[in-house]
């Protein structure tokens, strides 16, 4: 099974990159963008084939290693095929 | 007195900090590999500056957990001394050592410079040289410095006197403080270059105190922070 680990900052942490790409987004004259954050995706191929288990497990490395909870939010998605 | 210093691949400031210890302690400083799980007793462990693991993840993630840091940590808990500068303080905020965590600087740039820093509390092991209020001119050497906490988080480190050192003007004192910028190197909330733990046993900065720590290197504010670690664990 294939893991999609989403990594991004929390509300309220500031990310300059993310306002350095919106400025420079601004500079070539792409209008009407409010807010940009840049992330995080790391790819994990699993052994494990039962989705309940393999998002368990997913979680169990973002707590651990892949996020740092302090400042990053992770979202997880899965692909069976 | 014992102290150890942890050298992870890509540490670089390790011999830089053995050499000042050494100077400081008048003995020899131990060099333990990160790979080892075991460690002499000792008083004082210091993670040392550099760029272990190449900062791949987050600086100080893959540190954090290193064999020798379960070590590390067992030990901190046990109340032995911990200093962390630079790639050591970020180690020491991923292991969970330190509360809050360090962000790239808010001007996106490497930083390589003197700043002031003011001393905020003098009642530790770490600090007991130095006056409450006390300025000193150390270098920094970093890009991902800028320190960050929840606001809770913020309001219990004011709360518990756990702010060791903030960024400042060069004339600031204990009664005309000097902050934010164009002091504060890397946009650190409340311009905060050093914390301690609840306990005052565990010591985090960006600073690099052994890089004053000779005349040649052109001052010697850092020496002071090494000498209250020799006054206080020998």
């Amino acid at each position: 099974m294939k893991a999609r680990v989403h990594i991004s900052y929390k509300t309220g942490v500031l990310d300059p990159q993310g306002k350095a790409i919106g400025l420079t987004l601004e500079n070539l004259g792409f209008a009407g963008v409010d807010h940009v954050q840049q992330g995080k995706l790391i790819e994990l191929e699993l052994a494990e084939s039962d989705a309940d288990k393999a998002r368990k497990l997913v979680e169990a490395m973002c707590e651990k290693l892949l996020a740092n909870t302090v400042i990053e939010n992770y979202a997880i998605e899965l692909d069976s095929e | 007195m014992k102290a150890s210093v942890i050298v992870f691949p890509g540490s670089n400031c390790d011999r830089d900090i053995q050499v000042a210890l050494r100077n400081s302690i008048g003995g020899p400083v131990h060099m333990v590999w990160h790979g080892d799980s075991e460690m002499a007793k000792t008083d004082l462990i210091v993670l040392p500056g550099g760029f272990s693991y190449g900062d791949y993840l987050r600086c100080g993630a893959m540190s954090a957990r290193s064999p020798i840091m379960r070590e590390v940590v067992a030990r901190a808990e046990s109340g032995v001394a911990v200093l962390g500068i630079c790639n050591g303080f970020q180690v020491l905020l991923e292991a969970g050592l330190l509360p809050g965590a360090l962000l790239s600087n808010a001007g996106l740039k490497f930083v390589c410079r003197d700043v002031h820093i003011r001393v905020e509390n003098s009642q530790t092991p770490f600090t007991n040289g130095y006056e409450r209020g006390q300025v000193l001119r150390i270098p920094v050497a970093h890009h991902d410095g800028q320190y960050f906490a929840a606001p809770g988080t913020l309001a219990e480190l004011h709360q518990r006197d756990q702010i060791a050192f903030r960024y400042c003007g060069k004339s600031a004192g204990a009664d005309n403080p000097q902050f934010s910028p164009p002091f504060n190197p890397n946009g650190s909330i409340d311009d905060i270059a050093g914390i301690f733990n609840d306990r005052k046993t565990v010591l985090g900065l960006m600073p690099h105190p052994e890089r004053a720590a000779d005349p040649l290197h052109g001052g010697t504010d850092g020496c002071g922070l090494l000498d209250s670690l020799v006054a206080a664990l020998s």
